[in-house]
């Protein structure tokens, strides 16, 4: 791994550098505390060792009681068909497709944190790549269970996907933006799975050690592929790891650009953007930082992990938000730039509408969050406060759902032909659902953190050691500068 | 029943330093370095260690290459030759709009290929038992392991440059690894 150290040659002229003619800046620390080794293992792995706290409880009761109404809402909803939601001619896609991309675009900071950032070598993903990933496949699948549910037969599911039949064979139609959602969400899926447990293997050796209990000790075992730790696998784990990444990474910019082709390649007016691709990823990222943050200061509180996810940390996370959230800004300017410049009645009407019309509450809260809030991030003040970071967070995951809600509804409830205008009213199944699918969400992250190392230990361990390290070979000349 | 021979020498070192000092002195002196195991990849050893760089990549080539092929020759298959659809008055053959699934296609496959490759070239599986000779590596130790061939295998100087490289523990082991 390349050094962070910054030498500079001859950095002072006024004051003389020490024997090598170099200072040399100590590079950020990542961990705080004891870096040994056996103390980095026993603290990252005490949460799964202990009996869950109270307030892991509480929130579990929470979260699988949203999830049991899933389960309800979506049994009802398969007996009844699509028309229990508040769907109407006008507005054919709602909280479903709204749904469907938040949680997509939720996803896609775990893979920035885990494949984007691994090639661009900062250390800072270290701490919190795990859970970021935990986080992605969770919010994939929650996201994978609109489109199912939205077909008005989802016993015919696999019909999405390309096999022969005894349908002619009639093959699915690969022109569509629709299909090329079925194999971008799979495959992301899938990556996202693979690279997430790829990941974990060495930490599963780590606990399958540790554990005495019989029955655990077997599942560690199954699950650690026979890990030992040899540097001939090391060595190769590494690149396979690089290799996955460097795939990982158009994935992340392909997926959301595909989904926001599920618009785009249509005619209506407010979908029909050249901008939305690259609109969409900023976008994603910028919501999944958000509610990446909202998880790591909830289980950092809770759990106690604080010399890990340092106040470093979330200062960093705030930066990246803040700069995704100034992108997605640029996008809701350019959009209406475009649709006065453009010229075209329809396009122009849409944003008016958009600005003035009956959904104008949902459009201001919108810039609210997305716009105004990231702004509040310039102050150093608040990037140090768990507290405004953790309402900043919320307000950037309201905001950028209803950014969905914004361009889908909005779009379709006054397109083209006035006859064709109306609106949409949510149902109880509507937000329901809304609700169930967060409630599978924490659910699923809740019992991973309890039951998986949600901090990789292998990484954080390499990382404190090069800290330690880096901190001995500059101290000495940190001190000979300060005395001369 | 015959005792077993100890096949393996096997040092353990709490830190870093100690194993990279330990790994060239053995180098130094011809040894063969049969593994070490660390609880986290150190970076400059693998030089030390005279490990060559992975082939897996060109799995990942292969594999994404093959997967590429076959998505592209699928949709011309389906779309143009077996039941063209007429969708809106495209043109059967919309090569372009075949782009975003041979994309997904190549890395689906080529990624799980090369992890698959990974697991079978370091023979890892589920439920492969763990080497009791190796406690503590996924913890805080690091050990060092040679092999012991046969009586040209000189374990007292091997034994003697260890220890002077700060090592904790050496000890002739039986076992496999």
């Amino acid at each position: 791994m390349s050094s962070t150290t910054i030498a500079t040659p001859n950095a002072t002229s006024n004051a003389p550098t020490g024997r090598t003619g170099t200072i040399i800046l100590p590079p950020p620390a990542w961990v705080d505390g004891d870096t040994s080794l056996q103390q980095i293992t026993n603290d990252i792995v005490r949460p799964m060792e202990a009996r869950p706290g109270k307030g892991w409880w509480i929130c579990f009761s929470l979260a699988f009681a949203a999830f049991l109404n899933l389960g309800g809402m979506v049994t009802y909803l398969i007996a009844n068909g699509i028309g229990v939601w508040g769907l109407n001619n006008s507005v054919g896609w709602a909280f479903d497709i709204t749904n469907f991309v938040f949680w997509i675009g939720i996803g896609h900071a775990g893979t920035l944190i885990s494949a984007i950032l691994l090639l661009f070598r900062q250390q800072w993903r270290t701490s919190i790549n795990r859970s970021a990933e935990a986080m992605t496949i969770f919010a994939v699948m929650c996201a994978g269970l609109f489109p199912a549910i939205h077909m008005g037969r989802p016993w015919d599911i696999f019909f999405m996907f390309p096999y022969p039949n005894q349908r002619g064979p009639l093959w699915v139609n690969f022109r569509s933006p629709l299909v090329w959602d079925v194999f971008a969400i799979t495959t992301y899926l899938t990556i996202s799975l693979a690279f997430w447990y790829l990941g974990m293997i060495p930490d599963l050796a780590t606990m399958r050690d540790r554990v005495t209990n019989r029955i655990r000790k077997f599942v560690f075992r199954v699950l650690s592929f026979g890990w030992n730790g040899s540097q001939r696998t090391w060595a190769r784990y590494e690149v396979v790891s690089l290799v996955l990444a460097g795939l990982a990474t158009p994935l992340v910019l392909s997926v959301h650009s595909i989904v926001s082709m599920d618009f785009a390649t249509s005619l209506v007016p407010g979908w029909h953007t050249t901008i939305f691709p690259p609109y969409f990823v900023a976008g994603a990222i910028y919501s999944g930082f958000g509610m990446v943050l909202t998880l790591l200061i909830l289980t950092r509180q809770t759990m106690h992990l604080e010399r890990f996810i340092t106040m470093r940390h979330l200062n960093m996370m705030a930066k990246v938000t803040m700069l995704t959230g100034m992108i997605v800004s640029y996008a809701y300017l350019t959009e209406f730039f475009g649709a006065w410049y453009g010229g075209n009645l329809y396009e122009r009407y849409h944003f008016i509408n958009r600005a003035t019309g009956p959904y104008a509450w949902c459009f201001y809260l919108m810039v609210l969050c997305n716009v105004i809030t990231p702004q509040v991030l310039w102050s150093k003040r608040i990037r140090g406060s768990v507290a405004a970071l953790f309402v900043v967070s919320i307000l950037v995951n309201i905001g950028m759902w209803f950014e969905r809600f914004v361009i889908i509804v909005v779009s379709l409830h006054r397109a083209f032909l006035p006859s064709g205008w109306g609106m949409f009213y949510p149902t109880l199944i509507d937000v329901g659902v809304l609700v169930g699918a967060f409630g599978m969400f924490f659910t699923f992250f809740l019992l991973f953190i309890r039951f998986l190392p949600m901090i990789a230990i292998w990484e954080i361990k390499g990382v404190a050691q090069q800290q330690a390290h880096t901190l001995a070979v500059s101290a000495p000349d940190q001190t000979s500068a300060a005395r001369a | 029943m015959p005792p077993v021979p100890k096949n393996f020498l096997v040092a353990t070192f709490l830190d870093q330093n100690s194993l990279l000092q330990a790994v060239r002195a053995v180098r130094d002196r011809g040894f063969r370095i049969f593994d070490v195991y660390a609880p986290y990849p150190i970076h400059n050893l693998d030089g030390e260690m005279g490990i060559r760089r992975t082939r897996l990549p060109w799995v990942t080539l292969g594999a994404g290459g093959a997967a590429l092929i076959f998505a592209l020759l699928m949709q011309f298959y389906t779309a143009i030759w077996d039941w063209p659809l007429n969708v809106g008055g495209k043109p059967a053959n919309s090569t372009l709009a075949f782009v975003p699934i041979t994309f997904e296609l190549t890395v689906l496959i080529g990624g799980l290929s090369t992890v698959a490759a990974l697991f079978l070239r370091a023979r890892l599986f589920p439920g492969k038992r763990e080497s009791p000779m190796l406690h503590g590596v996924t913890d805080n130790t690091f050990a060092l392991v040679l092999r012991i061939r046969d009586d040209s295998f000189d374990a007292h100087l091997a034994r003697l440059l260890l220890e002077q490289s700060g090592v904790t523990g050496v000890e002739e082991k039986a076992g496999e690894l």
